[in-house]
């Protein structure tokens, strides 16, 4: 390591010309970071490991699959009994996807919760904005790759979306298809797609890191780092704490793999696609249930495509919208309520996507929506504005120093 | 407490960042080898394509071609020169030295791969010095029991798991 420094060796002589082992050392090992952060900051890092997940079991399985209506259902069955451990490769992948999803949404509420979306991490927050929609495109266009029943069918509910669009929409649906129907053009182009996705992901992820490492992590505290004394290097306090973190979700993500594997899927996509036949309920997987809620909920086929778009860029605003100059909601007793109200929200909203939309989930769904859109428009300016925030501790260190004198005495 | 000594830290440190390596080093193997094995043949690929052919029609000195698991098989009835001239031989001058009554189950019927040992191109028949095969790409000649005589082949030509079923019935893989 000291080679780096030094520019002696080969890893010297490499780091002179193209400086690759300084910039890791810089950002993965040497970094300050400050010496607060709890558990919900490791869902970073996980995202990222499951990003890499995804990207090398979804080549492999890439070798073994045929995009085309005549093949690909008998060569995802081909994968699951033929090809070596590839029952293995293809669960990973899918259960991935949802893991993956797990991780970044609960990486989306802490920043909720400790206000990591506020300046100057405000372009840190559209980045990682960006790559959920990347994210949840590629997730959409994998989903259709199996050619079941639920592939092609939510295929043909959310690509027919887009004929709310006033005028252009039916030729944009079209345009999309290659023809008038989902069909093998749409199957074939999602999968160059879905293979192409990931490296773009791939790209905004390392933005989202150098945005971060511009001002550096937030903490739980929400204030500022005062100085070195405030932090701690990245190496080995963080490294080996998001190692355990990773062990723990492997242990749960294994046991889902291996026990589980089916439980987060649909059997009806078990079924081959048959486009004389609509299943009976039509649903996507649940990481869409919340958004597939809000679009149902407007009676108005233009006015929900609007809404379930509306619902993610909301966050874009979210920087202005919360007025309050304190980030964490540690110190902000109203908003801390709130964000639970939101996350309670969300979970009604997913229980009611899953659902089908008849009787009290009709109304409930409705109510939901309103206070999802209620919840940052209304509610978050507000609160900034009229919330007297606890008093905030001078500095990160004498937040720490003041627990462990405390409880010495 | 009394303090361990320097040498005593810095080996219980070493121990355990070793013990950590190896499982590490030995969890990374666990999790790369189905990545590497999903590239064998599956199962679809190894189920012996097992192959049946119908000898009847042939003819003394008629051969035909199967295709067999992706490759060409020669099938030869030969003639009673074809077998002499086979058995005639003295080993200590083949490459690859191997009786004729060593590769064929009945003499009359000569079943081999027919792909070259060389370099994998298909020998044509009836051609060459030794009355057998010889193979155009870089000259290697094979005799009526499908031996290299010459040229740059290494072994004879490669004879496949095969049974008879009944008198006129073969079933190969």
């Amino acid at each position: 390591m000291s080679n780096i420094k030094n520019g002696k060796g080969i890893i010297g002589w490499i780091d002179y010309r193209l400086p690759i082992f300084s910039t890791l050392q810089h950002t993965l090992v040497d970094y300050p970071t400050p010496k607060n952060l709890n558990y919900w900051w490791n869902f970073g890092s996980l995202a990222g490991i499951f990003l890499m997940i995804q990207i090398i079991t979804g080549i492999v399985l890439a070798m073994h699959y045929t995009p085309s209506v005549e093949g690909a259902f008998a060569s995802i069955e081909h994968i699951m009994r033929d090809v070596n451990y590839g029952w293995l490769i293809r669960y990973i992948h899918m259960n991935g996807a949802s893991f993956f999803f797990i991780v970044v949404y609960i990486h989306i509420f802490r920043g909720l919760y400790y206000g990591s979306y506020k300046s100057p991490r405000e372009v840190l927050w559209w980045l990682g904005l960006i790559i959920l929609l990347l994210m949840m495109a590629t997730a959409f266009m994998g989903y259709v790759l199996p050619w079941g029943q639920m592939s092609f069918w939510g295929a043909t509910v959310i690509t027919n979306l887009f004929s709310a669009v006033p005028i252009v929409g039916t030729a944009v649906v079209e345009w999309l298809w290659g023809g008038f129907a989902v069909d093998n053009a749409l199957l074939n182009r999602f999968f160059a797609l879905h293979y192409l996705f990931p490296f773009l992901i791939v790209g905004v992820v390392i933005l989202h890191i150098v945005a971060l490492h511009t001002h550096g992590s937030n903490n739980p505290l929400g204030i500022d780092r005062k100085g070195p004394q405030d932090s701690i290097p990245f190496h080995p306090y963080y490294t080996i704490k998001d190692l355990f973190g990773l062990s723990f979700v492997l242990t749960i993500f294994a046991a889902v793999v291996f026990y589980a594997p089916d439980y987060l899927g649909h059997p009806d996509n078990y079924i081959p696609a048959d486009p004389l036949k609509t299943p009976a309920h039509i649903v996507p997987e649940w990481y869409f249930l919340p958004f597939y809620a809000i679009l149902r909920a407007i009676p108005d086929k233009l006015g929900g495509v609007i809404a379930m778009i509306s619902a993610i860029f909301i966050l874009f605003a979210l920087p202005w919208l919360d007025t309050s100059k304190v980030r964490s909601a540690t110190f902000r007793p109203i908003y801390k309520k709130f964000f639970w109200f939101l996350l309670i929200d969300v979970i009604i909203l997913t229980w009611v996507g899953g659902s089908p939309a008849e009787g009290k989930f009709i109304l409930i769904g409705r109510l939901a929506t309103i206070y999802y859109f209620a919840h940052f428009i209304i509610f978050m300016p507000i609160i900034g504005i009229i919330e007297t925030p606890r008093p905030l501790p001078n500095s990160i260190s004498e937040s720490v120093l003041k627990k462990t004198i405390k409880d010495r005495i | 407490m009394e303090n361990n000594s320097d040498d005593d830290k810095k080996t219980r440190r070493d121990f355990i960042h070793i013990t950590s390596g190896v499982t590490f080093a030995a969890g990374a193997a666990a999790a790369a080898w189905p990545l590497i094995d999903q590239m064998n043949p599956s199962a679809d690929v190894l189920a012996l394509a097992s192959i049946e052919v119908d000898l009847e029609p042939l003819q003394p000195g008629q051969s035909i071609s199967v295709l067999w698991r992706g490759k060409p098989l020669f099938i030869r009835r030969r003639t009673e020169e074809e077998i002499a001239k086979a058995r005639d031989i003295d080993l200590n001058i083949l490459k690859d030295p191997q009786l004729d009554e060593d590769r064929v189950k009945n003499s009359n019927y000569l079943v081999m791969v027919g792909v070259c040992t060389h370099l994998g191109c298909v020998p044509l028949g009836q051609q060459g010095e030794y009355g057998g095969w010889y193979c155009p790409c870089h000259g290697s000649h094979y005799d009526t029991s499908g031996r290299i005589r010459k040229g740059p082949a290494p072994t004879n030509l490669e004879i496949p798991p095969y049974v008879f079923l009944d008198e006129n019935t073969i079933k190969i893989g």
